[in-house]
C-alpha cells in the first residue's frame, strides 16, 4: 500500500547520509549504472507499460534522453510508478533521480518542497469532463455537481478556488490514485472528473465507452507539467534542464532521429557545436562529454517527434500542438542557445 | 552412597558487586536506553541536516495556513477557508465516527456470528460458518473496493432516484433522508427522551437488585416503555405536535436538503464491521467453548432454559475470555480505518498523510501526525477495554 512505501521514503530521508557534497548525484548514475525516475502509474501517452511491458510515454522519453546523456544506454533507466501523494517524498529522499510525471510547477514546490524544475515539457490547463447526456455544454451550468478528483493535486486546489470564485457550490470526491477516480467516475459517482485536460483526453480512452464522455470547452487553470529534481545539485539540474532544452532545440534546427548523424556533419556552426562536432565544449560545461546531445536525440529524437509519436493529432489522444508549438509556430517551447 | 557431610547453613560467599544480577541487570538496561537515544539523536539530527540541505520547510507552522481543499464528508464543518489544523480535527472526526460505528456493528454481528456458531441448528450454524470463513480470508481492501463498487454499480443516478416511502431518495450519491428540523417541541421531546432514559436505566437496575436479592425476575419492560416513548410522546402532543421536516428534494444535478449517507461512508462502515465482524464470531465461540460443560449441565439441572442458560450462566462467564482478544479487533479495526482513503472517505490518510502532506511538502510532519493519532486511539481503545474487562472479572470471580 502507498502508506508503507511513504513511510519507506520518510525513513530514507532520515537515514540518507547527512552533508553530502552538492553535485554528486551524476557520479551516483554513473557508479549504480542505471536512472532512477520516477514516472506515473499509467497515464495512456504518457507512461504506460507497453504491449512487452516496457514503459513508454511522452513524460518516459524524458527519462530515456537523460539515460542516454549520461549513461550513452536509453535503456538504462528503473522506473518508479508514483501516485500524487508519493512523488514528491520519493525526489526528496533520493529514492528517485528525477521526476517526469504530469507534475505543475508551482512556486511552493519550487521553494519549501525542496525541487527544481526543469523547461516545461507540456503546457497544460485543467479542464472539465462530463456525460454528453448531462447535456451541460459550460463549466459555469455546475452549480451543485458532484466533481471526482484527485487527492494532492493542483487540480483539487483550482477547483476549489474556481467554484469559490463564481459562487458556485460542488461535492468532491477525491482518491489518491487516478484509476480509483476514474472508475468512480465510470460507475456514475460524479457528475464530473477535473484533471489537466492531457490527463482527461488519457484516460478518456481506456473508459467503458470513451464516446460517452464530452470535455467542456473552459480551461481554468495554467499547468505547466516539469520535470524535477532534487534541491542541492546544480550540476544534475543543468543536466536534466539542457537536456530538455536539447530536444526543443533539436526541433527548432530540423535535427530528427534519423537524420542526427548527418546533421553532425552539418556547417551550420549552432547545430555542429550542439551535436559535438569540432571544437565544441558543450560536454565539457556541463560535465559530461560533447556527445551527449547526439545520444540523447539519436536515442528518442525532437520535441516534436516525441509529441508526435505519443500525444499528438495521430495518436489516439489527439491532443494538438496548441501552445506546445515551438515559439516560431506561435507556440511557447523556446530553447535556451547551446552557446 | 556417599553422603558429604559438609553440607550446612554457610553464608555465601561474597560476590563482587558489579555480577550482581540486579546491578548488572541496571547496567545492562542504561547501556541500552543511552544506545536508543543515540540512535533517535542520530536520526532526527540527520533528517534535520538532509531537510535543511535541500532547502525543504520543516516544522508544524504550515497547520496555520489556508487549506484550500474541500471534503465530502465532515462532522465538523469545514471547507476550502478553513486551516490545515482544522481539516486534522476534521479528518481525526471522521475517522473516530467511522471507527464507532464499525465497532458498534461489528460487535452486534460477530455476537449473533458467534451464537450462531455453537447453535444446534445445523443450518444456522453452517451458514454462520461459511460468512466467517469467507470474509475472514478475503484481504479487507479487496472487500472495501467490492462493497464500494456493489453500491455505486446497480444504483440509478439523481433522476431515477429509487424513492422510498416517507419522502427517502436512494441513488449513485448516496442515501438522501429527511431530516427533523430541530424547532422548540422538538428539543423538548429530545430533552423527554433523554430525561426517560435514565429513569428507564434507573428503574432497570433497581429491578437487577430486587433480582439479586431476592431471586424473583422483576419485568421491567414496561419501565422501558413509559421511559423512551411514553414521556417523549406526551411531551410531543403537549407542544402541538408538530413534525418539521427538511425533505430532500431534486434540484439541479442532485438531492438538496435533508439529510444523506454518503456511499464512501456506507461502504467503509460495510467493509469495516463485516470483515471483523467474523473475527469478533470466532472470539464469542471460543470463549463460549470455553466455559466448562458441567455449567451447563448444571443449569440444565436447575431447569433453567437454554436462553437463560446463555444469558446468566455461559455469557458472563466467556466474557472473561471474550474481552481480551476483542480489544485487539477492535484496535484493528480502528486501524484498518485507513484503508478507507482508498474508497474516497476523507479519513487521516486521506485528509493528512495524503492532502495535506501533498500541498505542503511536510512528509515527516504529516506522517508524524498521523502516526501519533493511531497511537493514541489504540492506547485508549486499550484501556477502556482493561477497565471493563477488570469490572467484569470483578463481578464474575
Amino acid at each position: 500500500m502507498k502508506t508503507t512505501s511513504i513511510l519507506t521514503s520518510v525513513f530514507a530521508l532520515s537515514l540518507a547520509a547527512g552533508g553530502m557534497a552538492a553535485a554528486q548525484t551524476l557520479e551516483e548514475v554513473r557508479e549504480r549504472g542505471h536512472l532512477n525516475c520516477g514516472v506515473s502509474p499509467g497515464v495512456p501517452g504518457f507512461s504506460n507499460p507497453d504491449d512487452a511491458g516496457n514503459w513508454a510515454g511522452f513524460d518516459v522519453e524524458v527519462c530515456r534522453a537523460v539515460a542516454a546523456a549520461v549513461l550513452e544506454d536509453a535503456d538504462a533507466v528503473r522506473y518508479t510508478p508514483l501516485s500524487n501523494t508519493e512523488r514528491f517524498t520519493a525526489i526528496q529522499s533520493g529514492e528517485i533521480d528525477m521526476l517526469s510525471r504530469t507534475t505543475t510547477r508551482t512556486l511552493n514546490r519550487d521553494t519549501a518542497l525542496g525541487l527544481n524544475f526543469a523547461p516545461v515539457m507540456f503546457y497544460d490547463g485543467q479542464g472539465f469532463m462530463v456525460r454528453e447526456a448531462m447535456d451541460v455544454s459550460s463549466v459555469m451550468e455546475l452549480d451543485g455537481a458532484t466533481v471526482c478528483t484527485s487527492a494532492g493535486s493542483t487540480t483539487e486546489l483550482n477547483l476549489a478556488d474556481f467554484f469559490e470564485a463564481n459562487g458556485m457550490s460542488y461535492e468532491p470526491v477525491r482518491f489518491d490514485r487516478a484509476d480509483e477516480v476514474l472508475a468512480a467516475y465510470d460507475a456514475g459517482r460524479c457528475d464530473v472528473y477535473t484533471s489537466d485536460r492531457s490527463g482527461l483526453a488519457a484516460r478518456r480512452l481506456v473508459m467503458n465507452d470513451p464516446s460517452e464522455h464530452v470535455m467542456l470547452p473552459e480551461t481554468i487553470s495554467k499547468e505547466p507539467l516539469a520535470p524535477g529534481v532534487p534541491h542541492g545539485d546544480d550540476q544534475w539540474f543543468d543536466i536534466v534542464s539542457w537536456t530538455v532544452y536539447a530536444l526543443i532545440a533539436a526541433e527548432e534546427y530540423g535535427i530528427t532521429r534519423d537524420n542526427v548523424d548527418e546533421m553532425a556533419m552539418s556547417d551550420d556552426p549552432n547545430i555542429s557545436r550542439m551535436l559535438g562536432g569540432e571544437g565544441s565544449a558543450v560536454g565539457e560545461w556541463i560535465g559530461l562529454d560533447n556527445k551527449w546531445v547526439h545520444r540523447a536525440l539519436a536515442a528518442v529524437g525532437n520535441y516534436g517527434e516525441i509529441f508526435e509519436r505519443h500525444i499528438g493529432p495521430d495518436s489516439p489522444l489527439g491532443i494538438e500542438r496548441g501552445l506546445n508549438a515551438l515559439y516560431t509556430d506561435g507556440g511557447l517551447h523556446y530553447a535556451m542557445p547551446f552557446k | 552412597m556417599p553422603v558429604s557431610r559438609d553440607i550446612g547453613p554457610q553464608a555465601p560467599p561474597r560476590q563482587p558487586f558489579w555480577t550482581r544480577s540486579r546491578i548488572r541487570a541496571a547496567v545492562v538496561q542504561l547501556g541500552f536506553v543511552a544506545l536508543v537515544s543515540l540512535l533517535i539523536y542520530f536520526l532526527l539530527s540527520n533528517t534535520m541536516a538532509n531537510l535543511a540541505r535541500q532547502g525543504i520547510a520543516s516544522g508544524f507552522g504550515f497547520l496555520g495556513q489556508r487549506a484550500g481543499f474541500d471534503v465530502s464528508i465532515s462532522f465538523l464543518e469545514f471547507g476550502r477557508n478553513d486551516t490545515y489544523l482544522r481539516g486534522f480535527w476534521t479528518a481525526v472526526v471522521n475517522t473516530l465516527v467511522l471507527a464507532a460505528l464499525g465497532i458498534f456493528f461489528a460487535t452486534i454481528i460477530g455476537f449473533l456470528l458467534g451464537l450462531a456458531r455453537v447453535s444446534p441448528n445445523w443450518l444456522i450454524s453452517r451458514l454462520a460458518t461459511v460468512y466467517i470463513e469467507t470474509f475472514r480470508n478475503i484481504p479487507l481492501l479487496l472487500q472495501l473496493f467490492f462493497w464500494y463498487f456493489a453500491i455505486l454499480r446497480p444504483l440509478p443516478g439523481p433522476r431515477d432516484s429509487v424513492e422510498i416511502p416517507g419522502g427517502a431518495f436512494l441513488n449513485n450519491r448516496g442515501l438522501y433522508l429527511p431530516k427533523p428540523l430541530l424547532d422548540h417541541g422538538a428539543q423538548l421531546t429530545l430533552l423527554a427522551v433523554a430525561a426517560g432514559l435514565v429513569f428507564a436505566l434507573f428503574m432497570a437496575r433497581r429491578a437487577r437488585m430486587r433480582r439479586e436479592a431476592t431471586g424473583q425476575p422483576v419485568a421491567v419492560a414496561h419501565w422501558w416503555a413509559l421511559g423512551l416513548l411514553g414521556l417523549p410522546g406526551l411531551v410531543w402532543f403537549s407542544t402541538g405536535a408538530t413534525v418539521g421536516l427538511s425533505v430532500p428534494a431534486l434540484q439541479g444535478f442532485n438531492y438538496r436538503g435533508g439529510m444523506v449517507m454518503l456511499p464512501e461512508l456506507l461502504a467503509a462502515l460495510l467493509g469495516l464491521s463485516v470483515y471483523i465482524a467474523a473475527a469478533v464470531g470466532e472470539i464469542v465461540r471460543s470463549g463460549i467453548e470455553g466455559i466448562d460443560r458441567g455449567q451447563t449441565e448444571a443449569a440444565q439441572a436447575m431447569g433453567h432454559t437454554r436462553g437463560q442458560i446463555m444469558r446468566f450462566v455461559v455469557i458472563p462467564q466467556a466474557m472473561r475470555i471474550i474481552i481480551p482478544p476483542l480489544t485487539t479487533q477492535y484496535q484493528s479495526l480502528a486501524k484498518n480505518t485507513s484503508l478507507a482513503a482508498a474508497i474516497a472517505f476523507p479519513e487521516i490518510i486521506s485528509i493528512i498523510a495524503g492532502t495535506t502532506m501533498t500541498q505542503t511538502g511536510q512528509a515527516l510532519e504529516t506522517i508524524a501526525l498521523a502516526m501519533a493519532f493511531y497511537v493514541t486511539v489504540s492506547l485508549s481503545i486499550a484501556a477502556v477495554m482493561n477497565f471493563f474487562n477488570w469490572r467484569v472479572m470483578r463481578r464474575a470471580i
